[in-house]
C-alpha cells in the first residue's frame, strides 16, 4: 500500500472506531434537526421555509465537532512528528486526512438528509435538490475546517478557537448552499444559479485548503 | 555513508539551545548525546530530522541517496510512541510500515523481535508503557533506513528488553548504520562515542 493509501485508510478506521469521532457528528446532526420542530412548533408552512436552512446549520456545526482533533490527535501522540517526516509531501497527506474526515463526516450527513428532511416537512424533489448541495457542500466545509485544525493544533482545547476562525469562512458556502436547495424548493432564481457558485466554492477550497493548512502545520510544529 | 554536522547552532523560543556544534558519525558508528536537562539533545535529534531548522551552520550526509532528505533516511524515535490506542498493535505497526515505505510486508518478524507477538490483536491502548514502546522500536526494523535517532530509547523498557534493544543497535550497526542516542544512561554500547552538549554555558 502506497503511504497516502495507508494514511486514508487508517485515518478512517481510527473515526468508525471507539473515540472516534464518525457517529458523533451524524448523531448531534440529527439530534439539533430533530429537536427543531420541537422548538418551533408544528407550523408547518414555516418548517418548510427554514427546513433548508436548519439542515445546513446543522450540517456545518457537525463538521467542526470531530475537526479539532484531526491534526491535534497526532501531534499529541508524536504521529504528527513521523508523518511530518515522511515521503509523501505534507500538503497531500493534509489532503488526505481531510478526505477521511469528509468520507466519515460529512458523507453520512449527506446520506441522512433525505430522511430528515421529512421531519421538516419537505417534499421528495426538495430533499433530492437539498441533498445535492449538502453533497456538494461538505467538502468545502471539510477542507476550510483544514486550515483551522491545523492553526488550532498546538492548543490543548483548540475546538473553540477553531470555530472561532472556520465559521466565518464558511460563510460564503453556508448562503449559496441554502440559496441553492431554496431556489430548487420555491424559485424564482434557477437552481443552477447558486449551485455552481457552490461548486466553485467547493473547487476553490480543495485547492486552498491543504495547501494554507501544510503551510499552518510547518510553522507550527518548529 | 557519512552523517556530519559543521557549526550548528539551534535556537528555540528566542534561546540559544547549542552554537558551534561540530560532529562526525560514518557508517557503522553510534553516538551518544548527553548533557545536562534543557542542553539540547532532544533538539539536536529533532533538528537532523528537520522537524526544527537549524539556525546556523549545516547537517549534511555524503553516501545517502541523493534523491532523498536526510530525515527520509532516518528513523525518528522521540518520546512518544506515535501510537494510535484504537488501533491494534498490528494495525499500528502496519500503518507505519506502510507509511514510511517499508518494501517488505513482514510484519510478524519485527513483531516478534520485540515480544509482542502474542499481542497482534490487542488495542494499543491496553499496552503498558513499555510494551508501547516496544512496538515503536518494531518500526525501525520493519522499515529498514540507515539512520537512527533514538531519543531516551530505553524509557520504560525492562531489563531484558533494553538488552534486546542494544542487541538490535548492534545489528544495525553491522549492518552499516548510524545511531545517534540522546541518554542519561549508558546504552550498553562499548563503540559508542560521547557527545556532550551544554558544557561550554
Amino acid at each position: 500500500m502506497t503511504s497516502l493509501a495507508a494514511l486514508l485508510v487508517r485515518d478512517m478506521r481510527i473515526a468508525v472506531r471507539v473515540g472516534g469521532g464518525a457517529l458523533i457528528g451524524v448523531l448531534f446532526f440529527l439530534i439539533v434537526v430533530t429537536l427543531t420542530p420541537f422548538a418551533i412548533g408544528p407550523d408547518l408552512a414555516l418548517l418548510k421555509r427554514i427546513g433548508p436552512a436548519i439542515l445546513w446549520l446543522a450540517g456545518l456545526l457537525a463538521t467542526l465537532l470531530a475537526l479539532d482533533r484531526l491534526f491535534a490527535g497526532d501531534h499529541e501522540d508524536g504521529s504528527l512528528d513521523l508523518i511530518l517526516t515522511g515521503r509523501a509531501p505534507l500538503e497531500l497527506v493534509v489532503a488526505v486526512k481531510g478526505f477521511a474526515h469528509w468520507l466519515t463526516t460529512g458523507l453520512p450527513l449527506v446520506i441522512c438528509a433525505p430522511l430528515i428532511g421529512l421531519l421538516l416537512n419537505l417534499d421528495l424533489p426538495a430533499e433530492g435538490a437539498l441533498t445535492l448541495t449538502l453533497l456538494a457542500g461538505t467538502p468545502a466545509l471539510t477542507f476550510i475546517g483544514l486550515i483551522g485544525a491545523a492553526i488550532a493544533v498546538m492548543l490543548r482545547r483548540g475546538g473553540l478557537l477553531l470555530a472561532v476562525i472556520v465559521l466565518p469562512l464558511t460563510v460564503p458556502v453556508l448562503i449559496f448552499g441554502v440559496a441553492a436547495a431554496n431556489a430548487a424548493i420555491s424559485g424564482p432564481v434557477p437552481f443552477g444559479t447558486p449551485f455552481t457558485i457552490l461548486c466553485a466554492l467547493t473547487l476553490a477550497s480543495l485547492v486552498v485548503g491543504p495547501f494554507a493548512a501544510a503551510a499552518a502545520l510547518r510553522q507550527e510544529i518548529e | 555513508m557519512r552523517l556530519s554536522a559543521v557549526d550548528l547552532a539551534c535556537r528555540r523560543g528566542g534561546r540559544d539551545v547549542f552554537s558551534g556544534l561540530n560532529f562526525a558519525l560514518a557508517s557503522g558508528e553510534a553516538l551518544t548525546v548527553t548533557g545536562r536537562n534543557g542542553a539540547g539533545k532532544s533538539s539536536l535529534l529533532r533538528l537532523i530530522t528537520g522537524l526544527v531548522r537549524p539556525a546556523g551552520g549545516r547537517l549534511a550526509l555524503e553516501g545517502g541517496d541523493p534523491e532523498l532528505t536526510i530525515a527520509e533516511q532516518a528513523h525518528y524515535l522521540g518520546h512518544q510512541d506515535a501510537l494510535k490506542i484504537s488501533l491494534s498493535v498490528v494495525e499500528n505497526l502496519r500503518f507505519w510500515a506502510d507509511y514510511l515505505g517499508a518494501k517488505s510486508i513482514d510484519i510478524a518478524g519485527p513483531l516478534e523481535e520485540v515480544g509482542l507477538a502474542p499481542l497482534v490483536g490487542l488495542p494499543a491502548a491496553y499496552l503498558s508503557a513499555g510494551q508501547r514502546r516496544r512496538l515503536s522500536i518494531a518500526r525501525l526494523i520493519a522499515v529498514p533506513r540507515p539512520i537512527w535517532l533514538l531519543d531516551e530509547p530505553a524509557n520504560s523498557l525492562d531489563a531484558t528488553a533494553a538488552r534486546r534493544l542494544t542487541d538490535l543497535m548492534r545489528t544495525h550497526l553491522s549492518g552499516g548504520g548510524l545511531i545517534l542516542t540522546a541518554s542519561h544512561g549508558p546504552i550498553g554500547l562499548d563503540s559508542a562515542r560521547e557527545l556532550r552538549l551544554g558544557d561550554s554555558q
